[in-house]
């Protein structure tokens, strides 16, 4: 099967500190991929180079076979690639379903609508109209993702979709993930909870300080040797 | 009874003021966007009426079918290739930016036009009048005006709150970033956003060249009355910046009143008190 998303020596910078040193990986239709590492190790910067929202110097990141660098964030988003930001960063002035429609202005064919996004999250239905800040953390979350999801992306990056959120709705919202990538969608999965993360994914790629520590699926390692590259030890 | 009519000439006045404010406003929330030039482009608005009107024998009322989209036109580049550049996080730029503007509009519209003031005018709508009870009278021309700014603002507010380029606007003025993970181009909508708010500049230009004199250089006594208007009434909330129009109008209206000396003091007086008690101004509904 040929790769959907190919990245080969990416380095990127935020003025003149550079986050990514050279970072390289593949990721096919339909696969998860769980991008692990400790906190600065370049985990969202690498979802944000491939958004368009951070720059790179050097390398290139290839979306079905064509050169996605340098195009605007406005164009990645119609090409099928959709961004569940890390903080959530739901429209504060937009209700629930404004969010949600605005999030499928780029209306590429898909099965995700605003049907759809209730069925998964039926407690959105009923908040509809509520104002996005009037929501739990957990709420917000699934805006955030029914927002993305609304663009019908071939490729749905999740950074820190556990961050501030209790266990039990982290628990939640993980159990809906294979309902979302099981219509053949792939996803990048940004996690600081390892386990979690690379009991949802085929694959894994840990980074350390900007560079690739190890990678592989996630039976490939034992767990020392995740945890060592994790801690870059 | 005289007092209502100082009161109801005020409040007519003040919707002029606000109308002069409402796309100082659009454009401060949907991008935080201090446009200093603003009050020049209401009398660049003035003078296009007066060239349509010269040019094709239109009313001057009848010219803002030419002149409403020439100046959203106009708005549409200036955002799009001088104002967009500006944007980011240093809030000293957009300032420096468009004060150089507007000291080239000023000095542009001298050369054009002279300094000889100017006026449109209106026929019999700039006298007539109707007369409630012996003591009030209102005329025509502040009624239509007022009447507009109304219209205007419900339109405005239609906009921002029940269509797609509302949301756009809002998502964007929310979240420029995210918006554009959204698909929203944002150089495109902020260009948007200052084609509406010349739109409604062409409409305040005109109402001025009607309601009085005008000449290169009375931009920036406009400029006040809208901001005032505008941090009266408080940021990002229209509504208010018609209250606020209509508070300065009032305090003009009853500083005249007193002593023809008082007029502009009055005003500036009522804005630096409001300051003084709610700094946020009455119905704030963003922060700045």
């Amino acid at each position: 099967m040929p790769d959907l998303l190919e990245i080969d020596d990416l380095q990127s910078f935020y003025g003149d500190f550079q986050a990514l040193h050279g970072v390289s990986l593949r990721l096919q239709a339909g696969q998860v991929l769980a991008l692990i590492g400790a906190n600065g190790a370049g985990k969202s910067t690498l979802l944000k180079t491939i958004c368009g929202l951070v720059t790179a110097r050097k390398g290139t990141v290839r979306w079905r076979g064509a050169d996605l660098l340098g195009q605007a964030p406005n164009r990645v988003v119609a090409q099928g690639i959709a961004l569940v930001p890390e903080g959530r960063r739901l429209f504060p002035s937009l209700s629930v379903e404004e969010n949600l429609i605005i999030g499928g202005k780029v209306a590429r064919p898909g099965p995700w609508s605003l049907r759809a996004v209730y069925d998964l999250f039926p407690i959105l239905k009923d908040k509809r109209n509520a104002p996005s800040t009037s929501l739990s953390g957990g709420q917000q979350q699934m805006v955030s993702i029914g927002r993305a999801l609304m663009s019908n992306p071939d490729l749905i990056l999740l950074d820190e979709l556990s961050l501030g959120l209790a266990p039990v709705v982290i628990k939640d919202i993980y159990a809906q993930l294979p309902q979302i990538t099981g219509s053949g969608m792939s996803a990048i999965l940004v996690e600081q909870d390892v386990t979690r993360a690379l009991a949802a994914a085929h694959r894994f790629t840990c980074l350390a300080e900007g560079r690739i520590a190890l990678a592989g699926a996630p039976g490939d390692h034992t767990r020392d040797a995740i945890s060592a590259a994790y801690f870059g030890t | 009874m005289e007092f209502a009519n100082i009161l109801i000439q005020g409040i007519l006045v003040g919707g002029l003021y606000a109308l002069f404010a409402a796309g100082l406003s659009l454009i401060f929330g949907v991008m935080r966007l201090v446009n200093i030039a603003h009050g020049d482009l209401i009398v660049l608005a003035a003078y296009a009426a007066l060239v349509v009107v010269n040019a094709t024998g239109l009313h001057p009322l009848g010219s803002l079918i030419i002149v409403v989209p020439l100046l959203a036109g106009f708005g549409y580049l200036l955002q799009r290739l001088i104002l967009n550049r500006t944007l980011g996080k240093d809030l000293l730029a957009p300032l420096l930016v468009t004060f150089g503007l507007s000291v080239m509009l000023q000095n542009g519209m001298l050369a054009g036009f002279t300094a000889d003031s100017r006026k449109l005018g209106a026929g019999t709508l700039e006298t007539a009048s109707v007369h409630i009870g012996p003591a009030i009278s209102i005329g025509y021309l502040p009624a239509l005006m007022f009447a507009t700014t109304v219209a205007v603002i419900a339109g405005l507010q239609f906009l921002f709150y029940r269509t797609a380029l509302g949301r756009a606007f809002r998502a964007t003025s929310d979240d420029a970033e995210i918006a554009q993970l959204m698909g929203l181009d944002k150089r495109h909508v902020f260009a948007s956003a200052m084609a509406l708010c010349m739109a409604v500049v062409a409409i305040a230009g005109v109402f001025l060249a009607i309601r009085s004199n005008f000449d290169p250089f009375m931009g920036p006594g406009r400029l006040i009355f809208g901001f005032e208007a505008v941090i009266i009434g408080g940021l990002g909330n229209l509504w208010g910046t018609l209250a606020g129009g209509i508070i300065l109008g009032v305090a003009q209206a009853i500083g005249a009143e007193i002593n023809p000396g008082w007029q502009i003091l009055a005003g500036h007086l009522a804005f630096i008190l409001v300051l003084a008690i709610r700094p946020k101004g009455l119905f704030p509904r963003i922060e700045g």
